[in-house]
Parts: structure tokens; sequence; C-alpha cells
């Protein structure tokens, strides 16, 4: 699936538009933890996390992660998102959990790397 | 402090302790000074790494560093020096899941434990010595493929 369809069939809140919407996203990861992010997230990837921080910008960009998916309505300060603008990281935004926005991209063929990206 | 002679370049980026929203900054410098240099992907991916992780350890932990940057014909050093609390146990330090994070460090999303062992994967050898009570320096170096 692209980011694009991604982001059109979970009708995801879009913060900070992704640099290229075209591109395919094939693997996920989900922590609330940025070093285990940094351990275990690859490039292109989609990321899901409820930790709003200004530092998943940095984790994200550090990983070329396609985009940062915030769950549970968790709105990321207008600083965060100016900077995820400034350094062209995607961060998108949902009302669901973790556990339901895993399960739905999963459920549309989005895969764990299962090991490591370091 | 920035001087290049030939092929050899060294490079100093302060790294203040505490300071949580500037982190990242040294790591991204250095991540775009290889860029600019042309060195290969996979090595600038592993030498960012080890550069955030050190430079977070460093705002979490410590009173205040530096990061080093060493390029050299095939091989870039990475030195993390700081005046801190030093590490007791270091063989500990290194274990997965192994964190002495406090709460307000934890909110920002550190604390897994996973942080010295990243650099350690990202490194191609790499080196801690610590004092309790002066600080710590970790040597990382990097092979340039
Ligand atoms: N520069 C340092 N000065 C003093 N103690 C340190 C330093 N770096 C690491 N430590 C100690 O080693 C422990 C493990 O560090 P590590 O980076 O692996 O994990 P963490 O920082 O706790 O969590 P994470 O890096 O996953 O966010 C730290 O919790 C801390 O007790
Ligand atoms: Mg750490």
């Amino acid at each position: 699936m692209t980011l694009n369809e991604i982001i059109k069939t979970f009708g995801l809140t879009v913060y900070a538009p992704p640099a290229d919407g075209r591109v395919k996203v094939e693997h996920g990861y989900a922590s609330d933890l940025l070093s285990d992010v940094i351990a275990n997230a690859g490039r292109d990837d989609i990321w899901v996390t409820m930790q709003m921080h200004v530092n998943i910008i940095a984790v994200a960009a550090l990983k070329d992660i396609a985009a940062v998916v915030i769950v549970s309505s968790h709105s990321p300060a207008d600083e965060t998102i100016g900077i995820a603008k400034q350094k062209g990281v995607c961060v998108l935004g949902t009302g669901m959990t973790t556990f339901e926005t895993c399960g739905r991209l999963y459920a549309a063929g989005i895969r764990e790397r299962g090991k490591g990206t370091i | 402090m920035n001087e290049a002679n030939g092929s050899k370049m060294h490079l100093e980026f302060p790294v203040q302790g505490g300071n949580f929203s500037g982190a990242g900054g040294a790591s991204s410098s250095i991540k775009n000074v290889l860029k600019q240099l042309g060195i290969a992907y996979d090595t600038i991916k592993r030498v960012a790494i080890a550069s955030y992780e050190s430079e977070i350890n460093i705002v979490a932990y410590a009173t205040r560093g530096e990061l080093l940057v060493d390029i050299e014909p095939g091989e870039i050093a990475i030195t993390a020096v700081d005046i801190g609390p030093g590490i007791p146990d270091i063989e500990k330090a290194l274990q997965e899941g192994y964190s002495t994070a406090t709460p307000l460090i934890r909110e920002m999303g550190f604390g897994a434990g996973l942080g010295l062992s990243n650099m350690q994967k990202a490194a191609d050898d790499m080196v801690i010595e610590s004092v309790v009570g002066e600080g710590t320096t970790v040597k990382m170096k990097f092979r340039l493929s």
C-alpha cells in the first residue's frame, strides 16, 4: 500500500504531509520507546505510537521512517508539527488505539520486519 | 574548531545536560557533514544512530559533554565525552533493558535500556571508560566500506 492509500483508507489526520505520498509501505512497528524504534524500525516503515514528545521527529528522521501515526487522539504540539514539516517527516493522527491501528494495518498487509535494523 | 586538512577532519559538538528540546542537533549535524563528504548510506546510518544515542545519554545523565568526530581515510571515530556521574557497573549498563532513567526521561520516550546496545550494534568497535563522580567516555569506530 502507498502512504497516500493508507491515509485515505484509515481516514488519518495529516499533521505534517509526506515528502512523497507514493512511497510503498510494507513494514510497520509499534512502540512508545524511542531506542526500541531505533533498533527495530526501518526505512519507509510506518511507526505507530502514542508518544508525542518532539523527540519522535528526530527518531523518525534518523531511521527514514515513512510516517509516524500518533494514536488515541493525542495531538502533537505546534512546535513538534513545525519541526516535522521543516525536516520533511510525515506525522499522522488517529482516534484509534495502538491495538486497533496495528490490527487494521496488519489486515491491509503491512507486516513487522521481525529482525533488528541496525 | 573544524579543520579539514586533506582527507582528515576533526569536528567537535558540545552537548548540554538536561537540554532535551535541543537533543539530536549534534547527531543531525554529523549526518549532514557525512552526506556532504559522500560517505555510504549504510555507514551514515550507523554513525547517526550511535551519535544520537550518545547525545541522548549525555543529555539524560551528564552535566555536559561533547561529541568528537574524527574522519580519516577508511575510518570514522565518534567519541562521546562527558562530565557527569559516571557509570558504576558498565557491564550492567550494557545489558538490554537495564535503565536508571527517571520518570521525566521516560515520559519523553527514553529509558528502554537499549541505547548503549544500539551503539554497540552500530559501531564496529566500542570501548567505554567511566569514573564514578567524574564522567564517561565512549569511543566508537566505524570502518568505511
Ligand atoms: N553518559 C552516561 N553517564 C552516566 N550514566 C550513563 C551514561 N550513559 C548511560 N548511562 C547509564 O547506563 C544505563 C543504560 O544506558 P542505555 O543508553 O543503554 O539505556 P537508557 O538510556 O536507560 O534507555 P534508552 O537509551 O533505551 O532510552 C542508563 O540508564 C544509565 O544508568
Ligand atoms: Mg540511552
